[in-house]
């Protein structure tokens, strides 16, 4: 036997009950548990960015430039784990050329293109261009090339020219909020139109997918803002701190209802699959599901963000200290980036682990090397924090008014 | 028109044009000619090498063989299913011959007994039956007939002679309650056994006045589940008691 | 121009609206698509599929006698030999599985190497009933893969078998996950998508296929659905038939006659 199927060998005598003989092999594996995690990172980060523009949440503003580029640079990395599971990503262009029109996975391309192109990169070009001619005004060598090649030559700075850059970003950003609940929205999709699979089929899903993405999002924008602020030597912005864990809190406790009503309203129709799902619940996802994704996840960051955060209270139910409130904030973050990695790991890999015959649980052996192995998944987690930080240094996005910063 | 839409409109043109010469170049000539897929696909698919080359196949060299083989119990049963994949033998008969399993573990994979079978599918416990013995000697796998009628119906009813067998009723030959012809045995399927038709066929033994050994239960016929034929609580292979 | 050719179905139902509402779009492709040389010699003349065979003329189903099956696991056997699929036990295009429902209530399922060597000898004290059931592809006519298949690698032939393009498959893996029967592997070789293809190479020789061929008891019975007399019409006139998780509106084409209701 070839040696590389030895794995499918061990998982066969780990098997409990009965499965369909395909089944041994788990078909998306970490790849595609990293993918709807970065999607939703982007449609977070984006959604944040937004609240600035369109609802004029002041307060976020320091933030508003950063998530933009977070977010484009989680989008840019978002079709590698998908590529990279494809048993033949040479073909992968096909999506472009014969989609079919039926299939939720052949709007991928669609949405993809349109998110990247029309929305980000587009709202960002518009935000940046008037910065882009006078740095490029002042520099000199790559630098310069690169801010003058960016503006596309669109170098007009009168007043009415900038008028229009504004109008048309806040036009953006009104389409991009739709366009940022399509992306998200469909990835659930993908998984919540799945009949066959009772973990998965369910018109919660698109929604539960993008609640937590905001939340994802919002978690993420904190921890850049908070370790930006530390790495150049600034005070963090008190304000905006609070503000986005304010936002974080009310996005959090509606996600987690969500998930609660999706979780009860499974108990309560008990349906065909219940015995098998509550089994993996209880075993196989024990860990990933009730400690890390519910206990860890949620009601721990979701209990000490209410205790400090200003959410309900000018000041907060505890009415911490600045620095005791940052470091709640930061490690309410890091806890909420597992537990919706963990999310996404449940309802990826969860959807698997049982049998559609609904009479036996698998397990998933994950790889360390290869390409749908540990290393690829963490390189793929990587590499978004890599691009943001060229994007950062070629497009600064810290906002010039320091005098803020000095209130905070 | 404002400097930002024409420099834009340049890059999404050229954008929009590449994606265009890309369809044009790159999908396949024959897709979508049917529907939404490559013809070409289906034929690619149909032009597989066949490697069963089907039964009748066989019958322009075997033809003895076949006549019998289609005469007798295993007609339905294709040459190549013991015989295997015979296509590349159809093609070049000399170079390449099929196997014959003579070995006593081939025909178990039919006949040996398992309760999940179908009841009336001959069944052997390849255990005690004739040991070490391969089934050649005794059956021609092309026209095979028992050595001698089957003296026991668990021949062919393993499963409901081994349930009967741990039963209370062990020892009530079958024919007890089966009026079974002669013909049964050759031709199951056209001589089938009779079935005890009344409640007072089970009274026989079981009926309150009955002159049965007195340690076989007995019931009131006039009053026990009156509406019912025994059989339809009682599984009369297996007869549960309270 | 997309909607040419497809099987004909009985009334309105909702593929038939999504068909006639999809043109709009597809139209669109199709404009994308003008001025594409249509002629393709290649393909038509091709030697080993013979001229006489239309494949609009056809519809192919296949019938189940679950109460004949004796588990053997020649079909089984046969499908891995016809179709060269892969030999270790993760990948079945069809394979068995015995039934065995206990007094207890359970039900235990298995399928040992899907069946092919036969089945180990079962505890027989505690049982209500058993039997075994041949499993494949389903072959269904709104089949979920062919919905879910973002480029068109899957998809149903005019005579009603659904069919996996080698040469197209990106091997996303979707329609596997979108099978409700686990009839789909990913190949280990070729890392696209596999299943059963009814024999299709065999069909249009006029042979039936493989599994059915080898079947010792005429468990699985193939045909025509709508030949005025053939097996299949028999198989179907006489049985109560059923199909396998008919809750998902899948429209199996492989038919099960005495079908126990543990089989899922």
């Amino acid at each position: 036997m070839d040696p590389q199927l030895q794995p499918l060998m061990d998982v066969l005598q780990q098997v409990k009950g009965y499965i369909y003989p395909n089944e041994i092999e788990l078909q998306w594996g970490l790849l595609v548990v990293v993918y709807p995690y970065v999607t939703g990172l982007v449609a977070g980060a984006f959604i944040l960015a937004s609240l600035e523009r369109v609802f004029n949440v002041r307060e976020v503003q320091p933030t508003y430039r950063l998530s933009l580029l977070t977010a484009l640079a989680f989008l840019i990395v978002a079709p590698l784990p998908l590529l990279a599971h494809l048993g033949h990503p040479g073909r992968a262009f096909e999506i472009f050329l014969t989609p079919n029109l039926n299939s939720a996975m052949a709007m991928f391309g669609f949405i993809y293109a349109w998110y990247l192109m029309v929305v980000l990169l587009l709202e960002i070009w518009f935000d940046y261009r008037k910065d882009l001619i006078q740095w490029a005004a002042g520099e000199t060598g790559l630098r310069r090339f690169l801010h003058r090649a960016l503006t596309l030559g669109a170098t007009d700075l009168s007043e009415r020219s900038l008028s229009f850059d504004r109008g048309a970003g806040k036009l953006i950003t009104l389409i991009g909020i739709p366009s940022a609940f399509l992306l998200h929205g469909y990835v659930g999709f993908i998984f919540g139109s799945v009949k066959a699979n009772p973990w998965w089929s369910s018109v919660l899903i698109p929604i539960v997918f993008l609640f937590s993405a905001i939340v994802s999002g919002i978690a993420l924008i904190l921890l850049l803002f908070l370790f930006s602020s530390l790495v150049r030597g600034k005070d963090v912005d008190m304000a905006c701190a609070d503000k986005l864990a304010s936002f974080l809190l009310y996005a959090l406790i509606v996600d987690f209802s969500l998930e609660m009503l999706d979780f009860i309203h499974r108990l309560y129709e008990a349906e065909e699959s219940i015995k098998i799902l509550s089994q993996m619940i209880s075993s196989r996802l024990f860990l990933s599901l009730v400690v890390l994704q519910v206990l860890v996840g949620t009601v721990l960051p979701m209990l000490s963000l209410f205790l400090v955060s200003p959410a309900f209270r000018s000041r907060g139910l505890l009415a911490a200290p600045a620095e005791l409130r940052r470091l709640v904030y930061f490690s309410a973050a890091v806890l909420i980036q597992i537990g919706i990695f963990s999310t996404r790991w449940n309802v990826v890999i969860g959807g698997q682990l049982f049998s559609k015959s609904l009479r036996g649980l698998t397990v998933y052996k994950m790889e360390l090397l290869g390409i749908e192995g540990f290393f690829m998944s963490a390189l793929l987690l990587l590499l978004p924090f890599l691009i943001l930080y060229l994007l950062v240094v070629l497009l600064p996005p810290w906002p010039d008014r320091e005098a803020r910063v000095a209130d905070g | 028109m404002r400097q930002q839409i024409s420099r834009l409109s340049i890059v999404f043109g050229v954008l929009l044009l590449a994606l265009v010469l890309a369809r044009h170049f790159l999908i396949p000539k024959s897709f979508g000619k049917i529907g939404h897929y490559r013809a070409a696909a289906v034929d690619a698919i149909a032009a597989r090498k066949i490697k069963y080359a089907g039964h009748q196949a066989c019958a322009s060299c075997h033809e003895e063989i076949v006549k019998l083989h289609d005469d007798r119990r295993h007609r339905n049963v294709a040459c190549e299913v013991c015989h295997g994949p015979a296509a590349a033998h159809v093609e070049a008969p000399t170079e390449i011959r099929l196997p014959a399993p003579k070995q006593r573990g081939y025909c178990p994979l039919c006949h040996g007994y398992d309760p999940s079978r179908p009841t009336g599918f001959p069944q052997i416990d390849p255990v005690s039956h004739n040991p070490l013995k391969p089934c050649i000697t005794c059956h021609n796998p092309h026209a095979p007939e028992t050595p001698h009628t089957p003296e026991e119906c668990s021949a062919c009813h393993g499963e409901i002679a081994r349930t009967k067998a741990v039963s209370h009723h062990a020892l009530l030959p079958c024919t007890g309650c089966h009026e079974t012809q002669k013909q049964h045995k050759i031709t199951p399927q056209l001589s089938r056994p009779s079935k005890p038709a009344s409640r007072a066929f089970c009274g026989q033994c079981h009926g309150v006045d009955a002159s049965s050994p007195k340690e076989i239960p007995r019931v009131d016929l006039a009053t026990h589940g009156e509406r019912y034929v025994c059989w339809q609580c009682h599984y009369p292979h297996f007869p549960e008691l309270k | 121009m997309e909607s040419a050719g497809e099987p004909e179905a009985g009334g309105l139902d909702r593929r038939d609206f999504l068909r006639k509402s999809l043109p709009v779009p597809l139209t669109l492709l199709a404009l994308l698509r003008a001025g594409e040389p249509e002629a393709e010699k290649k393909a038509e003349g091709d030697a080993s599929k013979p001229p006489a065979y239309k494949a609009s003329e056809h519809n192919y189903a296949m019938g189940i006698d679950t109460s004949r099956c004796i588990g053997c696991g020649r079909c089984a056997e046969a499908c891995k030999a016809e179709n060269d699929v892969p030999r270790e036990p993760f990948y079945f295009r069809t394979w068995i599985e015995r039934y065995v429902v206990q007094t207890n209530g359970e039900t235990v399922v298995s399928s040992p190497n899907g069946g092919i060597a036969g089945f180990p000898p079962v505890n027989e004290t505690g049982i209500v009933r058993t039997f075994f059931v041949p499993k494949l592809c389903n072959q269904c006519a709104n089949p979920p893969c062919v919905q879910v298949c973002p480029v068109g690698a899957t998809f149903t032939t005019q005579d009603g078998v659904v069919l996996v393009d080698q040469e197209y498959c990106i091997g996303c893996r979707y329609c596997i996950q979108a099978c409700p029967y686990g009839a789909r592997f990913l190949h280990p070789v070729t890392h696209t998508a596999e299943k059963c293809t009814f024999c299709y190479h065999r069909l249009i020789k006029g042979l039936v296929p493989a599994c059915v061929e080898v079947c010792p008891t005429q468990a699985r019975i193939f045909g025509e659905l709508k030949a005025r007399s053939s097996p299949l019409t028999r198989f179907m006139r006489l049985h109560e038939i059923q199909v396998l998780k008919p809750h998902l509106n899948t429209e199996p084409r492989v038919y099960y006659a005495n079908l126990d209701g543990e089989v899922r």
